[in-house]
């Protein structure tokens, strides 16, 4: 095949990339919109608690916009955004080509895609779900209406979607890397991703199996969960945080690789402490399977399940104090400076370690008796995902944006975002542990006046909204950029240190013309030390083999989104089983396809390769 | 001297977070003013653990403005390179040890108290002391049922107990999980739908009368529309008072005296009585007890929990309840009440009363 012949329109190429990096925008566009509906609401949430006795959302209305938040923001706006960065950075990080399995990496795409759909699709009919998104068994089996549905099926449909993508990065990362990139030289990123994989793959199958148990109590009549049959609903709690504690470290862990990249680049330095960063990111991820009964202190599995799980979380906070001050160390002797990422990374410092101090305040289990389930809680996983999570995927998108788009965010605008977004984090969520400590359960409507609750709220409501206003500035800076952006080099930031800032921005459909050889950490810093203008590559020039695009992720994914409305409404309709078995057979046929049609790729000239390599250096 | 200082030091941190935290909230509702032996239990512990926390974070904040202010990026330092520094082994085992020292110190009071917090023998002794208090507490969509199985008692909405002394408690809820949370006077223990928990509480009376007779109580667990408004009060009394309430309470039948009253208790009879008690001896299963029992209704500090306790809010209560709880489950029950009938059974009602 030749270039002509592959000039499609721009929506087609999109709906069937394989592309590693159209995928990363993709995620990106994606989270970024659900990222916007869960702020949306989020705001709702402030505005309802602003002043007592509020009528702007009310009982179940509320319920269902506070589920909703916290199920996009988690499942459909920072684990795609993760899913972005991991997309855009780790395969050239590596020095491949793409990652292992490029169709299912669309096929991962399309399925978190259609299952945030359907699950958003609850608001048009008939209601959210509305049982919080730890969704517990007892509240859930009572919600009337389909909410819950669409909260099993769509969660069910995008974790599969999730699931597979770990599994791709973990082949991905052992498999792919360029001739002298072993595990010890790969960059922190690269082992945060690889570690993240790997929770992926224990910590999803706890949550598909109860959301498998959950679904057929819902539609099929089990009785899993029900108490009055012999079920039992403690099963759901210990099912659903197996899985969601893990979940926090696999959002927190690519955050820490974002910022080792940002504060080595803007300090110029290695980063410090690297072997022990791994063996910290490893620990974590180890630890973060052992502490899920930390959720659960106040059901009462009794005082040696939850002395044993206090200690084993207290223990969690050694590896992240050794990751908080190697980044300080970094920074030490270095010469920093400020760009937008460095910002958030300097600032994410201050505010994690507000966030794990007060985690650690938390598994001290008699005490965590009072804060569980308050808005001490609240402000401490906020402290935990904003300031960790968000912050990172705001960092990494400014630091890696030039590399993805080939153009640079404007720096002025984006400081007045971050700086909107800093202060407006704290005022909301600082004042938060006093309104928990003074009796503030989580999760309420509304709270009455003469409780002493009043100010701390209002307080709360105004940082939101400078939250919001930062929002706002950084979608104007993006539309600025696309628009008058100027174009970037290889290096924009002129402090590159790992492979992804050796190729152009963005980078050629191949990544590399020559696999490049690695000769230590820090691969592209290396060579630059030794006056070096680009890598030493690994092979000679050739051609390049590269997978064909494909429809069939899209389709399989809309198959299942057929199918989970077929079967959710199955008894109301009895034609609507149909309708699922239809969905299924979509979905199975083109599997069956793929399986059997053999697809061989094609290959890009080495002509070409050269001609596309001239119009960069140009 | 050297540790003299040091213990100066901490007593001031101690003090000085104490203060800031006890400028906290109300008396009745705040978990930050302690109102007896499980709530101050849990208190020291966060401050100790808010102490610890401290600690680090001061350390971290001083090295974090040091490096930010001294290695930033100065004007003609753009072809800077700094030296590559690998690591310290000798750094590194710091930041290693003392981290694990400090978590020792939390994590040995922290499992002590988690023992001493669940030690229910005394409420399940084969033969119980007479003067041990126990409170079966079932939790409903929102409202709480406090039954008072040694006494043969049932109460709805405010939960009375003696102070200064141990209350033991077994925890169930009757359709979705809740959570029992008195803020100030001890940490919160779900009701599962599948098994009793057990804890005890103490309360203070010296701090029950600076909260001025009640404190709060919350379900903490997410149940449904009206989770946000399924509150309880206590009502805690000296151990004298609280036998007398307990003898009145064992005694009392509701005693209709005026006309309106009489034709309220007819309505009442008719309508309400399927779900509602009136005497405190209910001796129909729990799954029959399908609403607060109302024999000392009129003692109430709230009604339906939230209102403020008159005439007016509870003819508001009856015409449309689900104006003020949403999703309740007494709404739509029993049928549609005149202006007059209201007046009527709001006399009634109002003339339940054991105090
Ligand atoms: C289907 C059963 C049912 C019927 C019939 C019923 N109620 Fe209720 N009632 C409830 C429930 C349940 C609650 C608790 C509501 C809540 O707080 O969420 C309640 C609460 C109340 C309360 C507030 C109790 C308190 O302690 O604050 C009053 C007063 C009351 N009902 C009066 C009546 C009267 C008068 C009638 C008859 C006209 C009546 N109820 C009929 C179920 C019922
Ligand atoms: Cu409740």
């Amino acid at each position: 095949m030749s270039t002509v012949a592959r000039k499609k329109s721009l929506i087609w190429d999109y709906l069937t990339t394989v592309d590693h990096k159209k995928i990363a925008i993709l995620y990106l566009i994606a989270g970024g919109l659900f990222f916007l509906v869960g702020g949306l609401e989020a705001l709702f949430i402030r505005i309802q608690l602003a002043k007592p006795n509020n009528d702007f959302l009310v009982g179940g209305l509320y319920n269902e916009v506070l589920t909703m938040h916290g199920t996009t923001m988690i499942f459909l706006a920072a684990m795609p955004l993760v899913f972005a960065m991991m997309n855009a950075v780790v395969p050239i990080q590596i020095g491949a080509r793409d990652v292992a399995f490029p169709f299912l990496n669309a096929l991962g795409f399309w399925l978190f895609f259609f299952g945030g759909v359907f699950l958003n699709c609850s608001w048009f009919l008939g209601g959210a779900p509305d049982a919080g998104w730890t969704s517990y068994a007892s509240l859930s089996l009572e919600s009337p209406g389909h909410g819950i549905d669409f909260y099993v099926l769509g969660l069910q449909i995008s974790g599969i979607g999730t699931l597979i993508g770990g599994i791709n990065f973990l082949v991905t990362i052992i498999n792919m890397r360029a001739p002298g990139m072993t595990y010890m030289r790969m960059p922190m990123f690269t082992w945060a991703t690889f570690v993240t994989s790997a929770l992926i793959l224990f910590a999803f199958p706890p949550l598909t199996v109860g959301l498998v148990l959950m679904m057929m109590d819902r539609l099929f009549g089990g009785n899993f969960f029900n108490a009055a049959a012999g079920g039992n609903t403690i099963i759901w709690e210990h099912l659903f945080w197996i899985f969601g504690h893990p979940e926090v470290y696999i959002l927190v862990l690519p955050a820490f690789g974002i910022f080792s990249e940002i504060f080595a680049t803007f300090s110029r330095k290695r980063l410090f402490g690297y072997s022990s960063m791994v063996f910290a990111t490893v620990l974590i991820g180890f630890l973060g399977f052992m502490v899920w009964a930390h959720h659960m202190f106040t059901t009462g599995l009794g005082p040696i399940a939850n002395a044993i799980f206090a200690v084993a979380t207290m223990a969690i906070a050694v590896p992240t104090g050794i990751k908080i001050f190697n980044w300080l160390f970094t920074m030490w002797g270095g010469s920093i400076k400020f760009t937008t990422p460095m910002m958030y990374a300097v600032a994410f410092i201050p505010s994690f370690v507000m966030g794990g101090v007060t985690g650690v305040m938390n598994a001290a289990a008699a005490a965590d008796y009072q804060y569980h389930d308050s808005y001490f809680v609240v402000a401490h996983f906020h402290y935990v995902i904003v300031g960790g999570v968000v912050f990172a995927l705001l960092a990494g998108a400014h630091y890696w944006w030039p590399k993805m788009f080939g153009k640079m965010l404007n720096e002025t605008l984006g400081k007045i975002t971050f700086w909107l977004f800093f202060i407006g984090f704290h005022l909301t969520f600082f004042i938060q542990h006093f309104l928990g400590l003074m009796g503030m359960p989580r999760r309420i409507f509304t709270y009455l006046p003469g409780q002493g609750l009043e100010t701390g709220n209002f307080i709360s409501t105004v940082g939101a909204f400078f939250m919001a206003a930062a929002t706002i500035i950084l979608l104007i800076n993006v539309v600025i950029t696309s628009v008058k952006g100027e174009k970037v080099s290889a290096d924009p930031w002129g402090d590159g240190r790992t492979l992804e800032w050796a190729v152009a921005s963005p980078p050629p459909e191949y990544n590399f013309a020559q696999t490049p050889l690695v000769r230590g950490l820090d691969a592209l810093w290396i060579e630059k030390m030794e006056g070096k203008k680009g890598l030493t590559p690994a092979e000679p020039l050739g051609d390049i083999h590269m997978p064909n695009s494909s429809i069939l992720p899209f389709v399989i994914s809309l198959g299942l989104f057929i199918a989970a409305f077929g079967f959710m409404y199955h008894a109301k309709y009895s034609w609507s089983l149909f309708v699922g078995i239809g969905g299924l057979l979509i979905t199975f046929i083109c599997m069956f396809l793929r399986s059997v049609v053999d697809d061989h790729g094609f290959h890009i000239h080495k002509e070409e390769v050269l001609e596309t390599e001239k119009g960069v250096k140009a | 001297m050297k540790k003299w200082l040091l213990n100066w030091r901490l007593f001031s941190l101690f003090s000085v977070m104490a203060l800031l935290l006890a400028g906290c909230g109300k008396p009745f509702l705040s978990a930050l003013q302690p109102a007896g032996e499980v709530a101050d239990m849990q208190y020291s512990l966060m401050l100790l653990s808010t102490a610890i926390m401290v600690l680090v974070i001061v350390v971290v904040t001083i090295i974090f403005i040091y490096v930010v202010i001294r290695f930033r990026r100065r004007k003609g330092e753009e072809n800077k390179i700094p030296k590559q520094v690998e690591g310290s082994h000798k750094l590194e085992i710091i930041w290693t040890v003392i981290p694990i020292l400090l978590l020792i110190i939390l994590a040995v009071p922290t499992v002590s108290a988690t023992f001493k917090l669940s030690d229910v023998k005394p409420m399940n002794k084969e033969k119980r002391d007479k003067n041990t208090v126990v409170v079966n507490v079932r939790a409903n969509l929102y409202w709480w049922e406090f039954e008072y199985p040694d006494y043969g008692i049932i109460t709805s909405q405010d939960l009375v107990v003696p102070t200064d002394e141990r209350v033991y408690f077994n925890l169930k809820s009757s359709d979705v999980k809740h959570s029992f949370w008195i803020p100030a006077v001890g940490g919160k223990l779900d009701t599962n739908v599948e098994n009793n928990n057990q804890f005890w509480l103490e309360f203070d009376q010296k701090a029950a009368d600076k909260a001025k007779g009640v404190f709060y109580g919350k379900c903490a667990e997410l149940c449904g529309p009206s989770h946000a408004l399924m509150d309880f009060k206590v009502k805690p009394l000296p151990r004298k008072e609280f036998d007398q309430w307990v003898e009145k309470m064992k005694n009392a039948k509701p005693a209709a005296t005026d006309a309106v009253a009489k034709e309220g208790e007819e309505i009442f009879n008719k309508s309400c009585i399927g779900c509602h008690a009136v005497t405190p001896a209910d001796k129909r299963p729990e799954q029959a007890r399908t609403a607060p029992n109302l024999a000392n209704f009129g003692d109430r500090e709230r009604i339906a929990g939230i209102l403020k306790h008159d005439e007016e809010n509870l003819k508001k209560w009856l015409k449309d309840p689900d104006s003020v709880k949403p999703g309740n489950k007494m709404t739509g029950t029993y049928g549609k009440l005149t202006d007059a009938q209201i007046d009527a059974l709001t006399k009634y009602l109002m003339s339940l009363k054991v105090e």
